[in-house]
């Protein structure tokens, strides 16, 4: 009983900040503080008038989309790779590919930043998908490696030795048993470059992601409701996404038999 | 000549190659953009700034000046301290949540809870610390609430601004991080042992502290390294609710780089860094396999 108190106190303390949120982002006072002052619309409104707010959502999306698609891309091979296949050096080499994982993020980007510099090369939205698949892979591994580890072989070797070829294979029986792994891999690499702040911060140049566009917002106090109004939508958005995401993956465990045995990680 | 390459044929098709060839992708992406940059990491902790130019001569001068200069000496030993309260904290907090879970809750809703724990740590991190000195504030939701209900007359001022702050608010976004370790570690234990204990004649905690929890251990000890090696490298929380005295080593390092224009001074903070982090990690679990080991 006294563990269930305990619980329900944990979910509040994890859930307060976010609670605020859309508190105060329809509170009518340029003020963040209680007492509320009224409700108003006119923080999502300003939204849409700040071109350099559109500008930096337009290049979060494609910087997410793209590292999303990469990172799922290279998780597919190692995951397949890893589940399926005994190969020398298999351990240290899918270590060094979940490195990113435990890494401190500033020293990923300091790291590709001092690289990039060291070639002359321009910062732009590419360096920051780079830096954003590098970090997003070891999670699409992880999510990919536990849908390739839950079915069983033997519906592949069923397929070759009914004649079918190593990419029918693939495409009619492997791929279709998958596909909830990679859309919640997807997903799950999207909400995490789309959050990203400190890779991005460092390799973004001139055109700012969102995250980082907000950090130069914090400093202005008369722009803060605006970023809780655009904080709302986007928290709205990521619990959306991975609600989404986590229902692809218990349809994925469903669709393989396999026990759930919860979260992504 | 014919052998080798009938050889070399046969071993395209053999496991070991299908799996190095799948993992190539990856691994070479991994190799250019990791391996190669954290070697020139290290190089660069070597070299030094001369105005714009990068100065390729061979020197300790950084690693002199990171050891001898208060500054930097100063910030390395607070991010020590400050990931290592903020590791203890998430984790001994986490632990009866984790508990919670995977024994008390039905094995249905289990999903749901892990779920619900994890929602939050998928919402921006930018914005939920920045909620955090909303919420820790002067003026913020903490004190004023507590000033309406008449507990304090005067706003509680230790709450911003410094190392606590730091702590709360790393210790709120890493919370995640270390209840699924330690949830996965206690859901593989195998339940009989503890009726077995019980059986034994052992009390409740009886059972607890010398089944469950030896049996959790190497959870707990993946759940302290998991919070403990990014929060030291983290730079927005400390920037945000820190003030002067909550400052890390990652907002010395950005600086370094961003501002002060001196790659090599940053690059040798953030080599120190890295080995500072291996070096606690490696005697931490060193130290928990020798605790728990022989018994």
């Amino acid at each position: 009983m006294t563990l269930r108190v305990y619980a329900i106190l944990y979910l509040v303390f994890l859930y307060a900040p976010i609670v605020l949120l859309p508190i105060f982002a329809f509170n009518d006072a340029t003020v963040i503080a209680f007492p509320l002052s009224g409700f108003t619309t006119e923080w999502f409104r300003a939204i849409p008038e700040t071109p350099a707010l559109i500008r930096s959502v337009q290049t979060s999306l494609v910087v997410a989309v793209s590292s999303a698609l990469l990172a799922t891309l290279l998780g597919l091979c190692t995951a397949r790779a890893g589940a399926r296949y005994a190969f020398p050096g298999k351990r240290p080499v899918t270590g060094f590919i979940m490195l990113p994982l435990v890494l401190p993020e500033i020293i990923v980007a300091v790291a590709l930043l001092v690289v990039l510099l060291a070639l002359g090369l321009p910062l732009g939205p590419w360096t920051v998908v780079l830096g954003h698949t590098l970090l997003c892979t070891p999670f699409a591994v992880a999510i990919l490696g536990s849908s390739f580890n839950n079915f069983d072989p033997a519906l592949e070797e069923a397929s070759y030795d009914l004649g079918e070829s190593r990419w029918a294979t693939f495409r009619l029986v492997t791929l279709p048993l998958v596909m909830p792994g990679i859309v919640s891999s997807l997903l799950i690499s999207f909400t995490i470059s789309l959050d990203e702040f400190i890779i991005a911060f460092f390799l973004t140049g001139t055109e700012p992601t969102l995250p980082v566009y907000l950090w130069g917002q914090l400093r202005f106090p008369q722009k803060i409701p605006v970023v809780m109004a655009l904080g709302t939508i986007l928290v709205a958005l990521s619990v959306l996404l991975l609600s989404v995401a986590e229902l692809f993956r218990r349809r994925g465990l469903a669709r393989t038999g396999a026990k759930d045995t919860g979260g992504f990680v | 000549m014919a052998t080798t390459w009938t050889r070399f044929r046969r071993w395209t098709r053999s496991d070991s190659a299908s799996g190095l060839l799948l993992v190539s992708p990856a691994a070479l992406f991994a190799l250019a953009l990791l391996a190669v940059p954290l070697a020139a990491v290290v190089a660069f902790s070597f070299w030094s700034q001369d105005y714009l130019e990068i100065d390729r001569t061979f020197t300790w001068a950084n690693y002199r000046a990171a050891v001898t200069e208060p500054i930097y000496r100063e910030l390395m030993l607070r991010s020590v301290l400050i990931s290592g309260a903020v590791t203890i904290a998430t984790v001994v907090l986490a632990f009866p949540l984790a508990y919670f879970i995977s024994f008390k809750v039905a094995d249905r809703h289990k999903a749901l809870w892990i779920f619900l724990v994890t929602i939050p740590f998928w919402t921006s991190y930018l914005i939920r610390a920045f909620l955090w000195k909303v919420i820790l504030g002067f003026n913020g939701v903490l004190n004023t609430s507590l000033q309406t209900l008449g507990l304090i007359d005067e706003p509680l001022s230790f709450i911003l601004y410094n190392p606590n702050a730091v702590v709360i608010t790393l210790a709120h976004a890493f919370a995640p991080f270390a209840i699924l370790p330690i949830f996965v570690s206690l859901e593989r234990i195998d339940r009989s042992l503890l009726e077995a204990a019980r059986d034994l004649g052992e009390s409740r905690f009886g059972a607890f502290w010398r089944v469950t929890f030896p049996l959790a251990l190497p959870g707990v000890v993946a759940a302290a390294l998991i919070v403990f090696i990014p929060t030291i490298g983290d730079y927005v929380t400390p920037r945000l609710v820190g003030g002067p005295d909550g400052l890390m080593i990652a907002n010395m390092i950005q600086t370094q780089f961003l501002r002060l224009n001196n790659a090599p001074m940053g690059a040798t903070l953030a080599v120190i860094a890295m080995l500072v982090v291996s070096a606690i990690s490696l005697v931490f679990v060193a130290l928990s396999r020798r605790w728990s080991g022989p018994r």
